[in-house]
């Protein structure tokens, strides 16, 4: 019940109790879409956003700038990661931390 | 899935968790002298184990699991009121799936659906609202539980419902909020946790603000974190950096998701709706001032409490059951007297075991025991 899932909003099908059909993981569902429409955002213009959907409501928009943000991040990280095990002697390695993410 | 897959990228995670031990071993932390993290919310208590991420983390990190799971602080007394409820002739009393194999004082909601009453599993409180249109010579009764991430939808469930003029729609609201209960841990003696990786999805709802008052008094570092993989392993990395360069904020990794202003029209509908109740009873860790939300008097026609006769009464949470020690990181599941003998997810004493975001049901299902740590001992 806790769980947010993201889905893309395919339709507004009422405007005045702002409900939507969102797609999450190619399956349909009606989406209170309230949380997400404000002055800034008209319910007009919400198909085709992503909304991170929580017990039948969109909590809130997901920003693609802002993931692929991330995960440029992520990928500096890496790359730095790479360069800090290869100047660090090799003894001093543990074993830990090199399992694989199942 | 976008937004998914991406983040669980297993090359990305392994060069993360190198860099998470080079810096635990920059910082001189080992087996003996962990730092101690705290991850708030049941959801990341969930991906820590079902990604094997705890078991692969350096031995100067120890992960301590916090009571962000509702369904796990859901106290004995309220169980008992729901099923009150949803005894009483004449009710649909609907609820997420979650709540139905915790223990009341005598028996579970599932117990009692197997007995007669109407229990209806939904998904959403819009499905109650639906219900109650259908069916309008039914009381029609939604058990609302959940912190901000889920008290907004019904919040805004309870007022379309006053907008139609519906009389059979009743909220159940045991909604908790996060603050004064981050607080109550922080006033705890007994618990030394150095840094926490915040809840990213209620922060969405309430933004970083409300946090900061807690981070300065208390001078522990607060990363806001993400639910998948790397985002967890990218809050590790930013909480590290915080304590290898000595400052102590609230960050926010979760960016994608989590505005710092958090989201104003839910907000709005909390206040709206809600106000604090001066106490709210916790399984497992007693009252907290200021924790819980009930339905404010202009909408009292739609609160269950008002409704319907409860017996609300405090029980005491069962003598076998550790859930406290557990919720507040005292204790690992795995040392709890009745784990996974008397209390397993089939037949759950604490609440712990019931929900799948409960640190005993994640343990026991995903069998991840930190066996080269410190074994229990025999008895």
């Amino acid at each position: 019940m806790c769980l947010g899932i993201p889905g893309q909003i395919i339709q507004v099908t009422d405007t005045a109790r702002k409900l939507g059909i969102v797609e999450i993981g190619g399956v349909r569902r009606t989406i209170n879409l309230a949380c997400i429409v404000d002055q800034d955002h008209a319910i007009g213009t919400c198909v085709g956003a992503w909304v991170l959907v929580h017990v039948g409501f969109a909590m809130n928009r997901i920003d693609p700038q802002e993931a692929q943000r991330t995960l440029d991040l992520l990928r500096e990280m890496g790359d730095l990661q790479k360069e800090i095990a290869s100047i660090e002697p090799t003894d001093t390695k543990t074993s830990e931390g090199t399992g694989e993410i199942r | 899935m976008r937004y998914v897959d991406e983040f669980r990228d297993p090359v990305t995670g392994q060069q993360l968790l190198q860099q998470i031990t080079h810096q635990v071993r920059v910082l001189g932390r080992d087996a003996q002298h962990p730092l101690k993290i705290m991850e708030v919310c049941g959801g990341h208590t969930h991906t820590l184990f079902k990604f094997g991420i705890e078991s692969m983390l350096p031995e100067g990190i120890e992960m301590v699991h916090g009571p962000g799971c509702p369904v796990c602080v859901l106290p004995v007394g309220c169980v008992d009121d729901a099923i009150a409820i949803a005894t009483q002739p004449n009710v649909i009393f609907t609820t997420y799936g979650d709540t139905l194999r915790v223990p009341g004082s005598q028996k579970s909601l599932l117990q009692c659906k197997a007995e007669g009453a109407d229990i209806r599993t939904v998904y959403s409180p819009s499905d109650a609202l639906a219900l109650a249109r259908q069916s309008p010579d039914r009381d029609v009764v939604f058990f609302g539980i959940g912190f901000e991430t889920t008290a907004p939808s019904a919040a805004l469930t309870l007022l379309q419902a006053h907008e139609e003029g519906l009389s059979n729609f009743f909220l159940f609201s045991t909604h908790i909020t996060i603050i004064p209960t981050l607080q109550a841990l922080l006033d705890d003696p007994l618990l030394q946790i150095d840094g926490f990786i915040g809840p990213g999805h209620v922060t969405m709802v309430i933004g970083l603000e409300p946090y900061l008052a807690l981070c300065e008094t208390h001078h522990k570092p607060i990363v806001i974190s993400g639910f998948e993989p790397l985002d967890l392993l990218q809050s590790l990395v930013m909480l590290l950096e915080q304590f290898q360069t000595g400052r102590c904020t609230v960050e926010n990794q979760y960016k994608r998701v989590v505005q710092n202003s958090g989201n104003r029209i839910a907000q709005q509908a909390l206040e709206k709706v809600f106000l604090p109740r001066e106490c709210f009873e916790w399984r497992g860790l007693g009252s907290i001032p200021n924790s819980g939300l009930q339905i404010r008097p202009e909408y009292a026609h739609l609160d269950a409490e008002k409704r319907f006769l409860l017996p609300s009464r405090s029980v005491p949470d069962p003598k076998a059951c550790q859930c406290g020690e557990v919720l507040k990181g005292a204790i690992k599941p795995w040392q709890c007297k009745v784990f996974g003998t008397a209390c397993t997810p089939e037949t759950p004493i604490g609440a712990c075991m019931v929900s799948s975001e409960g640190a005993c049901a994640a343990y026991y299902n995903y069998g991840r025991l930190a066996t080269t740590r410190t074994l229990p001992q025999e008895r």
